[in-house]
């Protein structure tokens, strides 16, 4: 057991993957509501309230720590809803003005009264996830990592929030009316849940700073989001690309010697980039496919109804050969021989020459279409 | 030190032509990214600025500050590329792209940062400095550099007036007149990556989204025409640039990014409170205005309904039935009334008990009341 703690790689590892774990369990909700930019502003402006709790109590991390940085994380949103009730600001530059100032007032207060301690500037917006071993706790006789355990703790209380108010999240998230209707209070669910993001921050800053903790909350439910509909599925998916980042992160940055929780942090992008091009249904490739697909069955359908109209009148032998369809459906030469290919090779058509004979597939396929339900050789 | 050998002081010079630079800049493009409900995009670009810093010292193997805001700007639009890629080609929503514009390009420039560092390059110092900003590290050759990328920025502004303008206020209406809508947006986009370059050096990436934001919602309160929001913005700008300049640059160990954000969010919070018509106070104070007129008008409205209840139009009524018709302390109101002219104080009748003093509608009084009734069934008629 002591061994295991002692594996350093295994612990920053760990560490990387609870914080994206547990920043992703409270993301999606954020990231579904259409509010992620939230996390952006908690980010920064719990460096006020890690700053006042370290000036007050000279505790640089436990409980005191996350419920002032909540707090914080609390004030700040209750702000910014103030400004925008007020109605002389928008939601976004409300946002945009509250976070800075509580973030300025908190370096400020670093520079004057704490610019020597645990906590500069750099660590603030950076964090140190590779020195995570150095600060432990003595727990049964081994030497665990503090930031294990306060990742840990917070990934497990994140947990059982969403699993105590697994349903109620969902209906405040997709029709809030209807929940608010129905008496469930989405609003306080909102703020608990703000109050779990900012805890997280809190527990994560020490690891991956004020910003990089962004990319944790909204990057891996996103690209979750990207390749499911079901909710509980968006929270495995992220939970996976979280620790693939972590673990993936961890290697590339030892390799090339930069900062870990920054290669972390690019890795989830790197999986969110993945999503948005080969996502099964959402990607783009897929999305491509799909609309070729639909293109050559039109393509086939028009031909089928061409041929059918055509088929046992006079002008046959003008209209049902590959150059009409040049000329009087317009199709330039290679969309032609890619329409009758296509219907060749579904065995709706056959060539003759240049002649194209209707099969009875492709006759019932041409009725199908223009008396939708009608019986065939009626 | 007295205010002649501040003037000047060389670094101070510099860091006050800077602020004054960085405030006119970013007031001005500011303003339209606030009125279009892009703020957060600044946040954005300016985050997304850091992996072009490195890229730019990396290339030129130094702090050499052309190239530097050179990367600046090209992975700034590259990072509102990638999130307009995301909004219109996935089914992700604004917010999220831009946190995840925001947060990966970020991630870049920190791993490029801790590159830079572990290459040990001597004068790689100078690089932390556009995190939170060192204006006292301006030099005279950054400033031409900045005020080239600004008059740019303004010149474009200038050029191009009517149309940005058309754009922020009706995008769709500018498309009906044949204007080419989203090359018009990619250049507003780009400009404010121009202002958050020019920012860089001042306030630093991570504040520089408040210093487009900020100077804009206060001018807004002041200004119902662009012409003059834009213009009180570029002097707001300025104002909390230069004081939170020189705050930063005559404290020690300050770093300004901050203190520009503090006094620029002052003239916010003086704005939001104190500006004519839009100013939070003086709406309280017409609420209270209002209240108080509505209070006199139902008193009075009240006496005239007690009158012709009993058709006797000197009908005298005694404040505490009032009170209990209108659930409510008439007293002030009565005052207010009797100053006006509008009723009178008189001895109650000699049949009745009691001696408190009754009420009674002047002729004027009587009209108003009316006056006021007549409306009130216009309205309900309406």
């Amino acid at each position: 057991m002591a061994t295991l703690f002692d594996n350093i790689p295994l612990m920053i590892m760990l560490v990387g993957a609870l914080v994206g774990i547990a920043s992703s369990l409270v993301g999606t909700f954020l990231v579904l509501r259409g509010t992620s930019m939230l996390s952006d502003a908690i980010g920064h402006s719990i460096v006020l309230g890690i700053v006042v709790v370290w000036l007050a109590t000279h505790q640089a991390n436990g409980p005191v720590q996350i419920i002032g940085a909540a707090l914080t994380g609390i004030l700040t949103v209750f702000l910014t809803e103030l400004l925008v009730s007020t109605q002389r600001v928008k939601k976004d530059a409300a946002i945009g003005l509250v976070f800075p100032v509580l973030f300025s007032l908190g370096v400020l207060l670093i520079n004057l009264y704490a610019s020597d301690v645990h906590i500069d500037a750099h660590t603030v917006l950076l964090g140190e996830i590779g020195f995570v071993w150095l600060d432990t706790l003595t727990i049964g006789g081994a030497e665990v990592p503090r930031a294990l355990i306060s990742m840990g703790a917070m990934t497990l209380l994140n947990l059982l929030f969403v699993a105590a108010f697994y349903k109620e999240l969902k209906l405040a998230t997709f029709d809030e009316a209807l929940a608010k209707a129905l008496g469930f209070a989405p609003t306080a669910l909102f703020y608990v849940l703000l109050m779990l993001t900012s805890g997280t921050a809190v527990a994560a800053f020490d690891a991956v700073g004020a910003v990089l903790f962004v990319a944790f909350v909204i990057v891996p439910p996103s690209a979750a989001y990207l390749l499911t509909d079901r909710l509980w599925k968006i929270f495995v998916y992220a939970s996976l690309i979280a620790a693939a980042s972590s673990v993936s992160g961890y290697m590339l940055a030892v390799a090339w010697d930069v900062s870990i929780g920054g290669m972390m942090a690019v890795m989830t992008g790197v999986f969110l980039a993945l999503a948005f091009l080969l996502g099964p249904r959402y990607g783009l490739c897929a999305q491509w496919l799909s609309r070729r697909r639909q293109r050559d069955l039109n393509e086939s359908r028009t031909l089928m109804v061409h041929l059918y109209h055509h088929e046992d009148g006079p002008e046959k032998a003008v209209e049902n050969v590959t150059q009409a369809l040049r000329e009087h459906l317009m199709w330039t030469p290679a969309r032609a021989r890619r329409a009758v290919e296509l219907s060749r090779q579904r065995q709706l058509v056959v060539q003759e020459g240049e002649r194209l004979h209707l099969t009875q597939a492709g006759r019932h396929m041409a009725r199908e279409i223009l008396e939708p339900g009608a019986k065939d050789g009626s | 030190m007295s205010l002649a050998s501040l003037l000047g002081d060389y670094t101070l010079q510099n860091v006050v032509l800077g602020a004054a630079m960085l405030g006119l800049v970013s007031g001005v493009l500011g303003s339209f990214a606030v009125l279009r409900k892009q703020s957060l995009l600044g946040d954005t670009l300016s985050h997304a600025a850091l992996p072009g810093v490195c890229l730019g010292f990396i290339i030129a193997g130094g702090r050499e500050m052309g190239s530097i805001l050179a990367g600046a700007l090209f992975t700034g639009s590259l990072a509102a590329l990638v999130m307009l890629l995301l909004t219109r080609m996935s089914r992700l929503k604004t917010d999220a792209a831009l946190g995840i514009s925001l947060s990966v390009f970020f991630a870049i420039g920190v791993v490029l940062l801790t590159y830079i560092q572990g290459t040990g390059n001597a004068s790689q110092g100078g690089l932390d400095a556009f995190l939170f900003g060192q204006a006292a590290a301006t030099l005279r050759s950054d400033l031409w550099i900045m005020a080239a990328v600004g008059g740019v920025a303004l010149a474009l502004v200038a050029g191009l007036w009517k149309e940005f303008k058309l754009v922020s206020f009706d995008a769709q209406f500018a498309a009906t007149q044949g204007m080419p809508v989203s090359l018009l947006d990619g250049l507003m986009t780009i400009m404010i990556a121009l202002a958050v370059v020019i920012g860089l050096q001042m306030v630093g990436v991570v504040l520089m989204a408040a210093m487009v934001i900020a100077p804009a919602v206060a001018a807004r309160q002041w200004a119902n025409r662009l012409e003059s929001m834009v213009a009180l913005s570029a002097l707001f700008g300025i104002l909390g640039g230069v004081v939170g300049a020189v705050i930063s640059a005559t404290g020690p160990g300050l770093a300004t990014g901050p203190l520009i954000i503090l006094s620029l969010s002052s003239v916010v919070l003086v704005s939001l409170l104190f500006a004519p018509r839009r100013g939070f106070l003086w709406e309280i104070l017409k609420l209270r205005r209002d209240r108080r007129q509505l209070r006199y008008q139902r008193v009075l409205t009240t006496l005239y309904q007690l009158a012709s209840h009993h058709a006797d139009r000197h009908y005298r009524s005694e404040k505490r039935m009032l009170d209990t018709y209108l659930g409510a302390d008439s007293r002030r109101a009565l005052a207010r009334l009797m100053a006006r002219g509008l009723i009178i104080e008189q001895d109650p009748p000699p049949h009745e008990p009691g001696n408190n003093k009754r009420w009674v509608l002047t002729p004027a009084g009587c009209q108003e009341a009316e006056r006021i009734l007549a409306t009130l069934g216009q309205e309900q008629a309406h």
